[in-house]
Protein backbone atom coordinates (compact mmCIF):
# COMPACT_ATOMS: atom_id res chain seq x y z
CA UNK A 1 0.00 0.00 0.00
CA UNK A 2 1.84 3.71 -0.85
CA UNK A 3 2.19 6.23 1.78
CA UNK A 4 1.69 9.42 1.03
CA UNK A 5 2.13 13.32 3.07
CA UNK A 6 -0.65 15.27 3.66
CA UNK A 7 -0.54 18.24 6.32
CA UNK A 8 2.31 16.30 7.43
CA UNK A 9 0.81 13.26 7.83
CA UNK A 10 1.55 9.82 5.95
CA UNK A 11 -1.56 8.36 5.08
CA UNK A 12 -1.81 4.99 3.49
CA UNK A 13 -3.81 5.34 0.06
CA UNK A 14 -5.02 2.86 -2.99
CA UNK A 15 -3.63 2.38 -6.42
CA UNK A 16 -5.59 5.46 -7.64
CA UNK A 17 -5.10 7.67 -4.88
CA UNK A 18 -8.45 7.16 -2.71
CA UNK A 19 -8.03 7.10 1.32
CA UNK A 20 -7.55 3.20 2.14
CA UNK A 21 -8.59 4.45 6.11
CA UNK A 22 -10.90 7.26 6.20
CA UNK A 23 -9.68 7.20 9.97
CA UNK A 24 -6.32 8.99 8.87
CA UNK A 25 -8.19 11.91 7.01
CA UNK A 26 -8.04 15.17 8.66
CA UNK A 27 -9.75 18.70 7.28
CA UNK A 28 -6.32 19.98 7.26
CA UNK A 29 -5.55 17.80 4.51
CA UNK A 30 -8.68 18.35 2.18
CA UNK A 31 -7.26 21.65 0.85
CA UNK A 32 -3.86 19.78 -0.28
CA UNK A 33 -5.87 17.05 -1.67
CA UNK A 34 -8.30 19.31 -4.07
CA UNK A 35 -5.18 21.23 -5.14
CA UNK A 36 -3.75 18.12 -6.57
CA UNK A 37 -6.88 17.31 -8.21
CA UNK A 38 -6.99 20.96 -9.66
CA UNK A 39 -9.38 22.55 -7.39
CA UNK A 40 -8.21 25.56 -6.33
CA UNK A 41 -9.84 27.19 -3.42
CA UNK A 42 -12.56 25.29 -1.23
CA UNK A 43 -14.95 27.16 -0.80
CA UNK A 44 -18.27 26.54 1.50
CA UNK A 45 -19.90 24.53 -1.09
CA UNK A 46 -17.26 22.45 -1.47
CA UNK A 47 -17.17 21.64 2.62
CA UNK A 48 -20.80 20.94 2.26
CA UNK A 49 -19.69 18.15 -0.09
CA UNK A 50 -17.12 16.99 1.57
CA UNK A 51 -18.85 16.55 4.59
CA UNK A 52 -21.52 15.26 3.18
CA UNK A 53 -19.26 12.40 1.48
CA UNK A 54 -18.19 11.90 5.32
CA UNK A 55 -21.23 11.32 6.56
CA UNK A 56 -22.91 9.10 4.09
CA UNK A 57 -19.28 6.89 4.42
CA UNK A 58 -19.83 6.46 8.13
CA UNK A 59 -23.54 5.42 7.07
CA UNK A 60 -23.32 3.15 4.62
CA UNK A 61 -20.03 2.03 4.03
CA UNK A 62 -19.62 3.60 0.78
CA UNK A 63 -19.27 6.73 -1.05
CA UNK A 64 -22.48 7.90 -2.52
CA UNK A 65 -22.53 7.93 -6.75
CA UNK A 66 -23.52 11.15 -8.63
CA UNK A 67 -26.95 10.59 -9.02
CA UNK A 68 -27.44 9.86 -5.08
CA UNK A 69 -25.28 12.88 -4.69
CA UNK A 70 -27.78 15.12 -6.87
CA UNK A 71 -30.76 14.06 -5.00
CA UNK A 72 -29.30 14.14 -1.31
CA UNK A 73 -26.58 16.34 -0.50
CA UNK A 74 -28.50 19.81 -1.31
CA UNK A 75 -26.32 20.19 -3.97
CA UNK A 76 -27.59 20.21 -7.57
CA UNK A 77 -25.77 17.84 -10.37
CA UNK A 78 -24.66 20.69 -12.60
CA UNK A 79 -23.01 22.63 -9.55
CA UNK A 80 -21.69 19.61 -8.32
CA UNK A 81 -19.64 19.07 -11.96
CA UNK A 82 -18.69 23.10 -11.35
CA UNK A 83 -16.70 22.31 -8.02
CA UNK A 84 -15.47 19.25 -8.89
CA UNK A 85 -14.91 19.70 -13.03
CA UNK A 86 -13.22 15.86 -13.03
CA UNK A 87 -16.23 14.11 -11.68
CA UNK A 88 -17.59 15.05 -8.59
CA UNK A 89 -18.28 11.49 -7.00
CA UNK A 90 -14.73 10.28 -7.73
CA UNK A 91 -12.90 13.26 -6.51
CA UNK A 92 -15.16 14.52 -4.03
CA UNK A 93 -14.58 11.47 -1.96
CA UNK A 94 -10.94 11.42 -2.65
CA UNK A 95 -10.71 14.62 -0.86
CA UNK A 96 -12.71 13.63 1.79
CA UNK A 97 -10.67 10.88 2.74
CA UNK A 98 -12.86 8.03 1.98
CA UNK A 99 -11.90 4.36 -0.21
CA UNK A 100 -13.19 4.98 -3.67
CA UNK A 101 -16.67 4.92 -4.59
CA UNK A 102 -18.19 1.20 -4.92
CA UNK A 103 -20.62 2.10 -7.44
CA UNK A 104 -23.18 -0.26 -8.37
CA UNK A 105 -23.12 -3.62 -10.04
CA UNK B 1 -53.37 -18.36 9.74
CA UNK B 2 -50.77 -15.96 9.47
CA UNK B 3 -51.21 -13.13 6.55
CA UNK B 4 -48.65 -13.23 4.00
CA UNK B 5 -48.76 -10.37 1.35
CA UNK B 6 -46.29 -10.23 -1.52
CA UNK B 7 -46.14 -7.28 -3.56
CA UNK B 8 -45.33 -8.02 -7.12
CA UNK B 9 -46.23 -10.87 -9.32
CA UNK B 10 -43.11 -10.75 -11.28
CA UNK B 11 -39.78 -13.55 -11.45
CA UNK B 12 -39.58 -12.63 -7.41
CA UNK B 13 -43.12 -12.57 -6.54
CA UNK B 14 -44.38 -15.39 -8.09
CA UNK B 15 -40.97 -17.74 -7.18
CA UNK B 16 -41.65 -16.85 -3.83
CA UNK B 17 -45.34 -17.34 -3.42
CA UNK B 18 -45.04 -20.62 -5.69
CA UNK B 19 -42.33 -22.03 -3.01
CA UNK B 20 -44.36 -20.66 0.28
CA UNK B 21 -47.04 -21.91 -1.15
CA UNK B 22 -45.41 -25.40 -0.84
CA UNK B 23 -43.88 -25.39 2.41
CA UNK B 24 -46.66 -23.55 4.00
CA UNK B 25 -50.21 -25.79 5.06
CA UNK B 26 -53.28 -23.85 3.66
CA UNK B 27 -54.49 -23.85 6.72
CA UNK B 28 -51.19 -22.09 8.16
CA UNK B 29 -50.63 -19.46 6.13
CA UNK B 30 -53.05 -17.59 3.61
CA UNK B 31 -50.74 -16.34 0.85
CA UNK B 32 -51.65 -13.40 -1.48
CA UNK B 33 -49.95 -11.28 -4.52
CA UNK B 34 -50.78 -8.39 -5.31
CA UNK B 35 -49.58 -6.43 -8.93
CA UNK B 36 -50.92 -3.55 -10.51
CA UNK B 37 -51.31 -5.49 -13.98
CA UNK B 38 -51.51 -8.90 -15.10
CA UNK B 39 -49.10 -8.92 -17.76
CA UNK B 40 -46.04 -11.09 -17.13
CA UNK B 41 -43.34 -10.09 -19.35
CA UNK B 42 -40.19 -12.60 -19.76
CA UNK B 43 -37.58 -9.53 -19.83
CA UNK B 44 -34.03 -11.68 -21.34
CA UNK B 45 -36.78 -11.87 -24.21
CA UNK B 46 -37.26 -7.54 -24.61
CA UNK B 47 -33.38 -7.53 -25.89
CA UNK B 48 -34.54 -9.64 -28.77
CA UNK B 49 -37.29 -8.26 -29.96
CA UNK B 50 -35.76 -5.39 -31.71
CA UNK B 51 -33.82 -7.94 -33.88
CA UNK B 52 -37.14 -10.03 -34.85
CA UNK B 53 -35.91 -12.92 -32.91
CA UNK B 54 -38.75 -12.44 -30.58
CA UNK B 55 -42.52 -10.66 -30.18
CA UNK B 56 -43.59 -9.40 -27.42
CA UNK B 57 -46.85 -11.39 -27.31
CA UNK B 58 -45.13 -14.55 -27.35
CA UNK B 59 -42.81 -13.39 -23.93
CA UNK B 60 -45.80 -12.01 -22.18
CA UNK B 61 -48.10 -14.35 -20.09
CA UNK B 62 -50.86 -13.66 -17.35
CA UNK B 63 -49.40 -13.28 -13.84
CA UNK B 64 -51.90 -15.20 -11.79
CA UNK B 65 -51.93 -18.45 -14.06
CA UNK B 66 -48.16 -18.29 -13.39
CA UNK B 67 -49.45 -18.91 -9.31
CA UNK B 68 -50.57 -22.26 -7.96
CA UNK B 69 -53.56 -23.16 -6.85
CA UNK B 70 -54.72 -21.95 -2.98
CA UNK B 71 -52.68 -18.44 -3.80
CA UNK B 72 -54.62 -15.51 -3.83
CA UNK B 73 -53.86 -12.50 -6.91
CA UNK B 74 -55.65 -9.17 -6.46
CA UNK B 75 -55.23 -6.37 -8.96
CA UNK B 76 -54.48 -3.46 -7.47
CA UNK B 77 -52.26 -0.45 -6.97
CA UNK B 78 -50.29 0.66 -3.70
CA UNK B 79 -50.71 3.47 -2.25
CA UNK B 80 -47.88 3.44 0.68
CA UNK B 81 -46.91 0.46 2.99
CA UNK B 82 -47.30 1.64 7.00
CA UNK B 83 -44.32 -0.17 8.88
CA UNK B 84 -45.83 0.75 11.98
CA UNK B 85 -48.85 -0.77 11.94
CA UNK B 86 -48.11 -3.78 9.51
CA UNK B 87 -50.65 -2.49 6.51
CA UNK B 88 -50.41 -2.21 3.28
CA UNK B 89 -52.79 0.49 1.84
CA UNK B 90 -54.09 0.29 -1.92
CA UNK B 91 -54.82 2.94 -4.16
CA UNK B 92 -58.39 3.83 -3.37
CA UNK B 93 -57.72 3.46 0.17
CA UNK B 94 -58.57 -0.14 0.64
CA UNK B 95 -55.56 -1.25 3.87
CA UNK B 96 -54.76 -4.71 4.07
CA UNK B 97 -53.13 -6.16 6.86
CA UNK B 98 -50.20 -8.79 6.97
CA UNK B 99 -48.12 -10.39 9.36
CA UNK B 100 -45.13 -11.46 6.96
CA UNK B 101 -44.56 -8.74 4.16
CA UNK B 102 -42.83 -9.62 0.53
CA UNK B 103 -42.04 -6.89 -1.43
CA UNK B 104 -41.05 -8.15 -5.10
CA UNK B 105 -42.21 -5.01 -6.81
CA UNK B 106 -38.87 -5.05 -8.99
CA UNK B 107 -37.40 -1.67 -10.82
CA UNK B 108 -39.17 0.88 -12.87
CA UNK B 109 -37.66 3.43 -16.02
CA UNK B 110 -37.50 7.08 -15.34
CA UNK B 111 -36.68 8.50 -18.66
CA UNK B 112 -38.69 11.72 -17.30
CA UNK B 113 -35.80 11.95 -14.65
CA UNK B 114 -33.25 13.02 -17.53
CA UNK B 115 -33.54 16.47 -19.76
CA UNK B 116 -34.70 16.13 -23.29
CA UNK B 117 -34.93 11.92 -23.18
CA UNK B 118 -38.73 11.75 -23.31
CA UNK B 119 -38.77 14.98 -26.23
CA UNK B 120 -36.61 12.57 -28.56
CA UNK B 121 -38.88 9.79 -28.18
CA UNK B 122 -39.75 7.91 -30.21
CA UNK B 123 -38.30 9.40 -33.39
CA UNK B 124 -34.65 9.64 -32.12
CA UNK B 125 -34.35 7.91 -28.51
CA UNK B 126 -35.60 4.20 -28.55
CA UNK B 127 -35.08 2.03 -25.28
CA UNK B 128 -35.79 -1.69 -25.34
CA UNK B 129 -36.56 -1.81 -21.75
CA UNK B 130 -40.19 -2.13 -22.17
CA UNK B 131 -42.35 -4.66 -24.34
CA UNK B 132 -43.88 -1.47 -26.31
CA UNK B 133 -40.57 0.45 -26.14
CA UNK B 134 -38.83 -3.53 -28.09
CA UNK B 135 -41.29 -3.57 -30.72
CA UNK B 136 -41.10 0.33 -31.63
CA UNK B 137 -37.09 -0.35 -31.93
CA UNK B 138 -37.32 -3.01 -33.88
CA UNK B 139 -39.41 -1.12 -36.51
CA UNK B 140 -36.54 1.88 -35.98
CA UNK B 141 -34.01 -0.67 -36.73
CA UNK B 142 -35.53 -1.71 -39.90
CA UNK B 143 -36.00 1.03 -41.30
CA UNK B 144 -32.27 2.08 -40.47
CA UNK B 145 -30.09 2.23 -43.38
CA UNK B 146 -27.17 4.00 -42.25
CA UNK B 147 -25.82 6.02 -39.63
CA UNK B 148 -24.49 6.79 -35.69
CA UNK B 149 -26.35 4.74 -33.09
CA UNK B 150 -25.24 5.24 -29.54
CA UNK B 151 -26.17 2.73 -27.30
CA UNK B 152 -26.44 4.87 -23.76
CA UNK B 153 -26.56 3.60 -20.13
CA UNK B 154 -27.66 6.76 -18.46
CA UNK B 155 -26.34 5.50 -14.94
CA UNK B 156 -26.55 2.42 -12.52
CA UNK B 157 -28.12 0.44 -11.52
CA UNK B 158 -29.93 -0.98 -14.65
CA UNK B 159 -31.91 -4.28 -14.71
CA UNK B 160 -29.80 -6.78 -16.49
CA UNK B 161 -26.35 -4.71 -16.66
CA UNK B 162 -24.93 -6.89 -19.35
CA UNK B 163 -28.73 -6.41 -21.57
CA UNK B 164 -27.06 -3.38 -23.55
CA UNK B 165 -23.74 -4.87 -24.44
CA UNK B 166 -25.60 -7.78 -25.71
CA UNK B 167 -27.58 -5.19 -28.08
CA UNK B 168 -24.31 -3.91 -29.23
CA UNK B 169 -23.08 -7.51 -30.26
CA UNK B 170 -26.96 -8.44 -32.30
CA UNK B 171 -26.77 -4.72 -33.86
CA UNK B 172 -23.92 -6.17 -35.30
CA UNK B 173 -24.46 -9.07 -36.16
CA UNK B 174 -28.23 -7.51 -37.40
CA UNK B 175 -26.35 -5.08 -39.59
CA UNK B 176 -24.26 -7.48 -40.87
CA UNK B 177 -26.73 -9.89 -42.19
CA UNK B 178 -28.34 -6.69 -43.50
CA UNK B 179 -25.62 -5.67 -45.41
CA UNK B 180 -24.98 -2.81 -44.39
CA UNK B 181 -22.63 -3.16 -41.48
CA UNK B 182 -19.71 -0.65 -43.05
CA UNK B 183 -22.78 2.10 -42.98
CA UNK B 184 -23.42 2.02 -39.53
CA UNK B 185 -21.28 3.22 -36.58
CA UNK B 186 -22.17 2.13 -33.20
CA UNK B 187 -20.98 3.15 -29.73
CA UNK B 188 -21.63 2.20 -26.71
CA UNK B 189 -21.63 4.99 -24.47
CA UNK B 190 -21.66 4.03 -20.01
CA UNK B 191 -21.01 6.09 -16.80
CA UNK B 192 -18.68 3.25 -15.81
CA UNK B 193 -14.73 3.19 -16.44
CA UNK B 194 -15.35 0.14 -18.65
CA UNK B 195 -17.66 -2.25 -20.43
CA UNK B 196 -18.30 -3.78 -17.50
CA UNK B 197 -18.28 -3.11 -13.56
CA UNK B 198 -15.96 -6.29 -12.71
CA UNK B 199 -12.19 -6.10 -13.99
CA UNK B 200 -11.78 -9.65 -15.91
CA UNK B 201 -15.10 -9.71 -17.19
CA UNK B 202 -14.71 -5.76 -17.92
CA UNK B 203 -11.41 -6.59 -20.26
CA UNK B 204 -13.14 -9.56 -22.10
CA UNK B 205 -16.05 -7.78 -23.11
CA UNK B 206 -14.28 -4.43 -24.19
CA UNK B 207 -12.12 -6.49 -26.25
CA UNK B 208 -15.56 -7.97 -27.76
CA UNK B 209 -16.83 -4.51 -28.82
CA UNK B 210 -13.54 -3.39 -30.42
CA UNK B 211 -13.66 -6.97 -32.41
CA UNK B 212 -17.18 -6.01 -33.36
CA UNK B 213 -15.78 -2.51 -34.60
CA UNK B 214 -18.23 -1.05 -31.84
CA UNK B 215 -17.08 2.39 -30.20
CA UNK B 216 -16.80 2.43 -26.25
CA UNK B 217 -17.21 6.12 -24.65
CA UNK B 218 -16.58 5.75 -20.72
CA UNK B 219 -17.07 7.72 -17.64
CA UNK B 220 -19.94 9.43 -19.52
CA UNK B 221 -22.53 10.73 -17.25
CA UNK B 222 -25.59 11.55 -19.52
CA UNK B 223 -26.91 15.16 -18.53
CA UNK B 224 -29.28 15.42 -21.27
CA UNK B 225 -30.23 14.34 -24.76
CA UNK B 226 -30.60 17.03 -27.06
CA UNK B 227 -32.69 16.10 -30.16
CA UNK B 228 -33.32 19.64 -31.04
CA UNK B 229 -31.19 20.58 -33.56
CA UNK B 230 -30.58 19.12 -37.02
CA UNK B 231 -27.71 17.08 -34.97
CA UNK B 232 -28.87 15.21 -32.48
CA UNK B 233 -26.70 14.50 -29.55
CA UNK B 234 -25.84 12.93 -25.69
CA UNK B 235 -24.47 15.88 -23.71
CA UNK B 236 -22.44 14.53 -20.60
CA UNK B 237 -22.52 16.90 -17.04
CA UNK B 238 -19.18 17.26 -17.79
CA UNK B 239 -19.60 18.68 -21.60
CA UNK B 240 -18.46 15.68 -23.59
CA UNK B 241 -20.56 15.11 -26.52
CA UNK B 242 -21.71 12.24 -28.82
CA UNK B 243 -23.75 12.61 -31.81
CA UNK B 244 -26.16 10.28 -32.92
CA UNK B 245 -28.83 9.61 -35.43
CA UNK B 246 -30.61 6.61 -33.27
CA UNK B 247 -30.11 6.62 -29.58
CA UNK B 248 -31.01 3.21 -27.66
CA UNK B 249 -31.19 4.60 -24.48
CA UNK B 250 -31.54 2.40 -20.75
CA UNK B 251 -33.10 5.22 -18.96
CA UNK B 252 -32.56 5.49 -14.99
CA UNK B 253 -33.91 2.75 -12.39
CA UNK B 254 -36.11 3.30 -9.37
CA UNK B 255 -37.67 1.40 -7.10
CA UNK B 256 -41.42 1.36 -6.95
CA UNK B 257 -43.25 4.32 -6.55
CA UNK B 258 -45.05 3.79 -3.33
CA UNK B 259 -41.64 3.36 -1.60
CA UNK B 260 -40.73 6.57 -0.93
CA UNK B 261 -44.20 7.61 0.10
CA UNK B 262 -43.41 4.69 2.69
CA UNK B 263 -41.49 6.03 5.54
CA UNK B 264 -38.33 4.11 6.73
CA UNK B 265 -38.62 1.32 3.77
CA UNK B 266 -36.40 2.01 1.16
CA UNK B 267 -33.30 3.81 -0.13
CA UNK B 268 -32.86 7.25 -1.92
CA UNK B 269 -33.38 5.63 -5.40
CA UNK B 270 -36.47 3.67 -3.79
CA UNK B 271 -35.31 0.49 -3.42
CA UNK B 272 -36.01 -1.82 -0.05
CA UNK B 273 -33.20 -1.79 2.38
CA UNK B 274 -32.12 -5.43 3.59
CA UNK B 275 -29.21 -7.27 4.68
CA UNK B 276 -27.55 -8.32 1.90
CA UNK B 277 -28.11 -12.32 3.24
CA UNK B 278 -30.83 -12.24 4.83
CA UNK B 279 -33.22 -10.48 2.59
CA UNK B 280 -34.87 -8.82 6.15
CA UNK B 281 -35.70 -5.48 6.10
CA UNK B 282 -33.73 -3.70 8.15
CA UNK B 283 -37.17 -1.33 9.40
CA UNK B 284 -39.28 -4.03 10.30
CA UNK B 285 -38.44 -7.69 10.58
CA UNK B 286 -41.44 -9.03 9.23
CA UNK B 287 -40.60 -7.37 5.87
CA UNK B 288 -38.44 -9.11 3.23
CA UNK B 289 -37.65 -8.31 -0.04
CA UNK B 290 -36.09 -9.87 -3.51
CA UNK B 291 -35.25 -9.26 -6.57
CA UNK B 292 -34.85 -6.08 -8.67
CA UNK B 293 -36.45 -4.43 -5.66
CA UNK B 294 -33.75 -5.29 -3.02
CA UNK B 295 -31.53 -2.82 -2.70
CA UNK B 296 -28.32 -5.28 -2.21
CA UNK B 297 -25.03 -4.97 -3.68
CA UNK B 298 -25.62 -7.47 -6.63
CA UNK B 299 -26.64 -6.99 -10.38
CA UNK B 300 -30.57 -6.85 -10.72
CA UNK B 301 -31.01 -10.17 -12.57
CA UNK B 302 -33.60 -12.77 -13.03
CA UNK B 303 -31.03 -15.24 -11.60
CA UNK B 304 -30.13 -13.66 -8.93
CA UNK B 305 -34.04 -13.36 -7.94
CA UNK B 306 -34.00 -17.17 -8.36
CA UNK B 307 -30.88 -17.96 -6.48
CA UNK B 308 -32.41 -15.47 -3.57
CA UNK B 309 -36.00 -17.15 -3.49
CA UNK B 310 -34.22 -19.99 -1.94
CA UNK B 311 -32.70 -17.91 0.63
CA UNK B 312 -35.96 -16.69 1.25
CA UNK B 313 -38.59 -19.50 1.52
CA UNK B 314 -36.13 -20.69 4.31
CA UNK B 315 -35.97 -17.32 6.40
CA UNK B 316 -39.53 -17.00 5.86
CA UNK B 317 -40.09 -20.03 7.15
CA UNK B 318 -37.65 -19.59 10.24
CA UNK B 319 -39.01 -16.51 10.99
CA UNK B 320 -43.04 -17.78 11.06
CA UNK B 321 -41.08 -20.50 13.79
CA UNK B 322 -40.02 -17.61 15.89
CA UNK B 323 -36.18 -19.15 14.86
CA UNK B 324 -32.94 -16.84 14.11
CA UNK B 325 -32.54 -16.64 10.54
CA UNK B 326 -29.84 -18.80 8.90
CA UNK B 327 -30.06 -19.11 5.24
CA UNK B 328 -27.37 -16.48 3.70
CA UNK B 329 -27.54 -15.01 0.21
CA UNK B 330 -24.12 -15.19 -1.11
CA UNK B 331 -24.78 -12.36 -4.20
CA UNK B 332 -24.58 -15.45 -6.80
CA UNK B 333 -25.04 -14.10 -10.35
CA UNK B 334 -25.28 -15.94 -13.58
CA UNK B 335 -25.89 -14.22 -16.85
CA UNK B 336 -26.13 -15.75 -20.49
CA UNK B 337 -24.16 -13.07 -22.65
CA UNK B 338 -25.53 -13.01 -26.23
CA UNK B 339 -22.25 -12.14 -28.72
CA UNK B 340 -24.24 -12.70 -31.90
CA UNK B 341 -24.02 -15.26 -34.63
CA UNK B 342 -25.39 -17.92 -32.63
CA UNK B 343 -23.20 -17.79 -29.71
CA UNK B 344 -23.00 -16.64 -26.20
CA UNK B 345 -20.50 -16.81 -22.74
CA UNK B 346 -21.54 -16.95 -19.77
CA UNK B 347 -20.02 -15.13 -16.47
CA UNK B 348 -21.04 -16.55 -12.79
CA UNK B 349 -20.01 -14.43 -9.94
CA UNK B 350 -20.79 -13.39 -6.66
CA UNK B 351 -20.14 -10.65 -3.58
CA UNK B 352 -16.60 -12.17 -3.04
CA UNK B 353 -15.58 -13.09 -6.48
CA UNK B 354 -15.23 -11.33 -9.60
CA UNK B 355 -16.52 -13.50 -13.09
CA UNK B 356 -13.54 -15.78 -14.05
CA UNK B 357 -13.02 -18.42 -16.59
CA UNK B 358 -13.41 -21.95 -16.64
CA UNK B 359 -16.27 -23.95 -16.58
CA UNK B 360 -19.72 -24.14 -14.80
CA UNK B 361 -21.18 -25.56 -12.95
CA UNK B 362 -18.36 -27.75 -13.06
CA UNK B 363 -15.28 -28.60 -14.63
CA UNK B 364 -17.57 -30.31 -16.90
CA UNK B 365 -19.84 -27.97 -17.98
CA UNK B 366 -20.66 -24.58 -19.57
CA UNK B 367 -17.06 -22.45 -20.49
CA UNK B 368 -17.20 -19.60 -18.80
CA UNK B 369 -16.04 -15.92 -19.96
CA UNK B 370 -16.19 -17.34 -23.34
CA UNK B 371 -18.20 -17.17 -26.87
CA UNK B 372 -19.43 -20.47 -27.33
CA UNK B 373 -22.59 -22.40 -29.24
CA UNK B 374 -23.67 -23.80 -26.23
CA UNK B 375 -23.81 -20.93 -24.29
CA UNK B 376 -26.41 -19.81 -27.32
CA UNK B 377 -28.47 -22.93 -26.79
CA UNK B 378 -27.98 -22.32 -22.92
CA UNK B 379 -29.89 -19.40 -23.26
CA UNK B 380 -32.61 -20.40 -25.80
CA UNK B 381 -33.67 -23.07 -23.65
CA UNK B 382 -33.84 -20.79 -20.54
CA UNK B 383 -37.26 -18.90 -21.62
CA UNK B 384 -39.34 -22.82 -21.23
CA UNK B 385 -37.40 -23.20 -17.99
CA UNK B 386 -38.15 -20.01 -16.96
CA UNK B 387 -42.29 -20.39 -17.43
CA UNK B 388 -41.90 -24.42 -16.40
CA UNK B 389 -39.25 -24.54 -13.85
CA UNK B 390 -38.17 -21.25 -12.53
CA UNK B 391 -41.65 -19.60 -11.81
CA UNK B 392 -42.93 -22.58 -10.01
CA UNK B 393 -40.03 -22.63 -7.56
CA UNK B 394 -38.18 -25.82 -9.24
CA UNK B 395 -34.13 -25.95 -8.59
CA UNK B 396 -32.22 -26.37 -11.29
CA UNK B 397 -30.68 -29.63 -11.12
CA UNK B 398 -27.25 -29.57 -9.75
CA UNK B 399 -27.34 -25.93 -9.62
CA UNK B 400 -27.80 -24.75 -5.98
CA UNK B 401 -28.23 -21.17 -4.47
CA UNK B 402 -24.72 -21.07 -3.67
CA UNK B 403 -22.23 -19.84 -6.03
CA UNK B 404 -19.79 -23.08 -7.41
CA UNK B 405 -16.15 -22.99 -6.96
CA UNK B 406 -15.65 -26.37 -9.05
CA UNK B 407 -14.32 -25.55 -12.49
CA UNK B 408 -13.19 -22.18 -12.12
CA UNK B 409 -10.05 -21.14 -12.46
CA UNK B 410 -8.19 -17.93 -11.19
CA UNK B 411 -10.89 -17.38 -8.18
CA UNK B 412 -8.67 -16.82 -4.94
CA UNK B 413 -6.64 -14.03 -6.95
CA UNK B 414 -10.83 -13.17 -8.11
CA UNK B 415 -11.18 -13.33 -4.12
CA UNK B 416 -8.41 -11.31 -2.91
CA UNK B 417 -9.17 -8.14 -5.69
CA UNK B 418 -13.12 -8.26 -4.76
CA UNK B 419 -11.88 -7.99 -1.11
CA UNK B 420 -9.50 -5.16 -1.52
CA UNK B 421 -11.93 -3.62 -3.58
CA UNK B 422 -14.96 -4.07 -1.22
CA UNK B 423 -13.11 -3.63 1.69
CA UNK B 424 -15.44 -0.50 2.38
CA UNK B 425 -18.12 -2.52 1.78
CA UNK B 426 -21.28 -2.22 4.59
CA UNK B 427 -21.14 -5.40 6.80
Amino acid sequence: MPNVTYAGQAVSVGDDGFFTDPSQWTEEMAPEIARAEGIGQLTELHWQVIKFMRHEYQEKGTGPTIRILGKTSGVSIKELYQLFPKGPAKTAAKVAGIPKPRGCI
Amino acid sequence: MRRILILGGGTGGTLVANRLRRVLAPCDADITVIDQDDQHVYQPGLLFVPFGLADPGEITRPRHRQLHAGIGFRRAAIERVDLGSDVVVLDGGTALEYDLLVIATGAQLLPEETEGLEEGWPERVQTFYTPAGAASLRDALARFDGGRIAVNVIDMPIKCPVAPLEFCFLADWFFRERGIRDRVELSYVTPLDGAFTKPVASAALGGLLAEKGVGLVTEFNTGRVDTSGSQPRLVSWDEREVPFDLAVVVPLHGGAGYVSRSPGLGDELGFITVDPHTLQSAAAPNVFAIGDAAGVPASKAGSVTHFEGEVLVENIQRFLAGEPLTASFDGHTNCFIETGFGKALLIDFNYDTEPVTGHYPAAVGLPLLKQSRLNHLGKLMFQPFYWHGLLPGRDIPGIGSAMPERGKSGLAASREHATTAGSNRAS
